[in-house]
């Protein structure tokens, strides 16, 4: 195995504990769904940099970026709700997107490819991922906080406007680094899928973070295993996909003590 | 306590505010309100609905914009109660995860959780019980010890009785009773419920249509006040006093239907 297949490896089951540590305090913001639609925003990026010839990550990433702030400012200008104003952008990144992707690249753009990483690529995915972690255990407790109700938070102390704001840049952040892997349409889904699941399996806070990063994890190992030596015409992101949706459905056999 | 007192802060006052207005979308809901509290006051707000009772909360809370001054003492410490928190069912959140985060973002001792815990009478079993499942008396008493974690001096309470029934309500003023005089609390209270104001408060804040009052609860819990707050005519009044003057400290009133 080359070194390089090895970082992209380690980098996908990196991006799977942070994908379900994000998509367990998606799902208890209930926005779970953004998480498919928020790595959208990228496309407008993207279809830029395959026309003027730049790194279309760099390019997805500038626009995933404006796109989320751009939706956080539209939210408090408007005081409309977070998936209301991610609707709305998401509809312009989308049309502008595909308006600017060449034709031969947009299927790249949408699906993405399973590349191998120079180590450079594999460094900034490192620097992403601890950026990432250090946030959820950082401020976990605040998430929680203002999970619970914003306005108890704000009066012990939580600047929840800021952590809001933060939440969703490290939501995005989570996405852009799964688009090297998963392609533009199926980034969100190891922030969808394994959280649900570990939602099924768990009822306390520690054992449901716990349980959505190991579907996650599991879900990139077999996906991996899967479109290597099994059926190899399939990529990772589509693999892994299948393999959580089998994971969530197993969970549906057990009835869930809190339900 | 002094009602409109136009002059600055009074030196031991635990919180001074003065000419405090606020105003939510083009709506002025507070305006010019002056008044002091001290250590160890029970301050009862009544008033109509939409008098601005729990915006007042807010503002002193620093949760709303606001005009004028609002001065707390040095290391006054706050607890808020609000008048209803919309738990989600679904939220994989135990009443031990929900007090546990909050003690860690204060840095609070581990064994705080569990101190507050047996102050307010939340069993092992309710302590592991999901956030969502759990009955109004019961999410009243996690809410209170949720205020009571990093000991506060002073409580905020809105309503804190609105949505329970007649006993879990009696077990919460008593249990608030308990709290006031170990803990020297001082308390401020926003009730509809004008026994209740009258059986604990030494303080009455009347908001409504007039000039807001401040007072004793004999004082401000006349038909005429409360009358002139209102609008209407009052659902409270003395039985078999009707023709006393109003002042009979400790005696116990009852609401009329």
């Amino acid at each position: 195995m080359f070194p390089e297949q090895i970082y992209s490896i380690l980098l996908a089951l990196l991006f799977a504990v942070a994908a379900g540590l994000v998509g367990s305090f998606a799902l208890m913001k209930r926005m779970l769904l953004a998480g498919d639609v928020i790595s959208h925003l990228a496309l407008p990026g993207l279809g830029l940099a395959f026309t003027l010839g730049w790194n279309p990550l760099l390019g997805g990433a500038c626009s995933l970026f404006a796109g989320t702030i751009l939706i956080a400012e539209l939210q408090r200008k408007t005081a409309l709700a977070t998936e209301a104003m991610i609707g709305v952008v998401f509809a312009g990144a989308l049309a502008i997107g595909t308006a600017l992707t060449p034709e031969q690249d947009l299927i790249d753009a949408l699906f993405g490819r399973f590349q191998q990483l120079s180590a450079l690529t594999f460094a900034a995915g490192l620097v992403a991922i601890s950026l990432i972690l250090l946030f959820v255990f950082r401020f976990r407790e605040q998430l929680v906080l203002s999970l619970f109700s914003p306005e108890l938070a704000a009066a012990t102390g939580v600047k929840v406007d800021r952590l809001n704001l933060w939440f969703l840049l490290v939501f995005s952040l989570t996405v852009l680094v799964g688009l090297r892997f998963m392609g533009a349409l199926l980034a969100g889904s190891l922030i969808m899928v394994p959280s649900a699941t570990g939602r099924r399996l768990a009822n306390d806070l520690s054992g449901f973070l716990f349980a959505s990063s190991l579907v996650s994890v599991l879900a990139v190992t077999f996906g991996y295993l899967l479109s290597t030596y099994i059926v190899k015409s399939v990529s990772l992101g589509p693999a892994a996909t299948i393999v959580a949706g089998v994971l969530f459905a197993a969970s549906l056999l057990r009835k869930p003590s809190w339900a | 306590m002094e009602a409109d007192v136009k002059a600055g802060p009074a030196k031991s006052a635990l919180l001074s505010v003065r000419n405090l207005t606020v105003a939510l979308g083009g709506h002025t809901i507070l305006r010019d309100l002056s008044f002091d509290l001290f250590t160890g006051d029970m301050l009862a707000i009544i008033g109509p609905n939409g008098s601005g009772k729990t915006i007042l909360l807010k503002a002193l809370l620093g949760l709303v914009a606001y005009e004028g001054a609002i001065a707390w003492s040095t290391g006054s410490q706050l607890g808020y109660v609000p008048q209803k928190v919309a738990a989600d069912r679904q939220m994989p959140l135990q009443v031990r995860n929900l007090l546990e985060a909050k003690a860690r973002f204060l840095r609070l001792p581990s064994r705080s959780v569990e101190l507050v815990a047996e102050q307010v009478g939340l069993t092992k079993e309710l302590m592991s019980s999901g956030i969502g499942v759990i009955s109004g008396g019961q999410f009243q008493k996690v809410l209170i010890a949720y205020a009571l974690l990093g000991e506060p001096n002073v409580l905020l309470f809105d309503e804190p009785t609105a949505s329970l029934d007649e006993m879990e309500e009696e077990h919460i003023y008593d249990l608030l009773e308990q709290l006031q005089r170990k803990q020297k609390l001082t308390v401020l209270l926003v009730s509809h419920d004008l026994s209740v104001v009258h059986r604990s408060a030494n303080m009455v804040l009347c908001l409504g249509k007039g000039r807001p009052c401040l007072g004793p609860p004999q004082d401000i819990l006349t038909p005429e006040m409360l009358e002139s707050a209102y609008g209407t005519a009052p659902k409270y009044h003395r039985h078999s006093q009707s023709s006393q003057p109003v002042s009979q400290p400790g005696r116990k009133h009852n609401d009329v239907p």
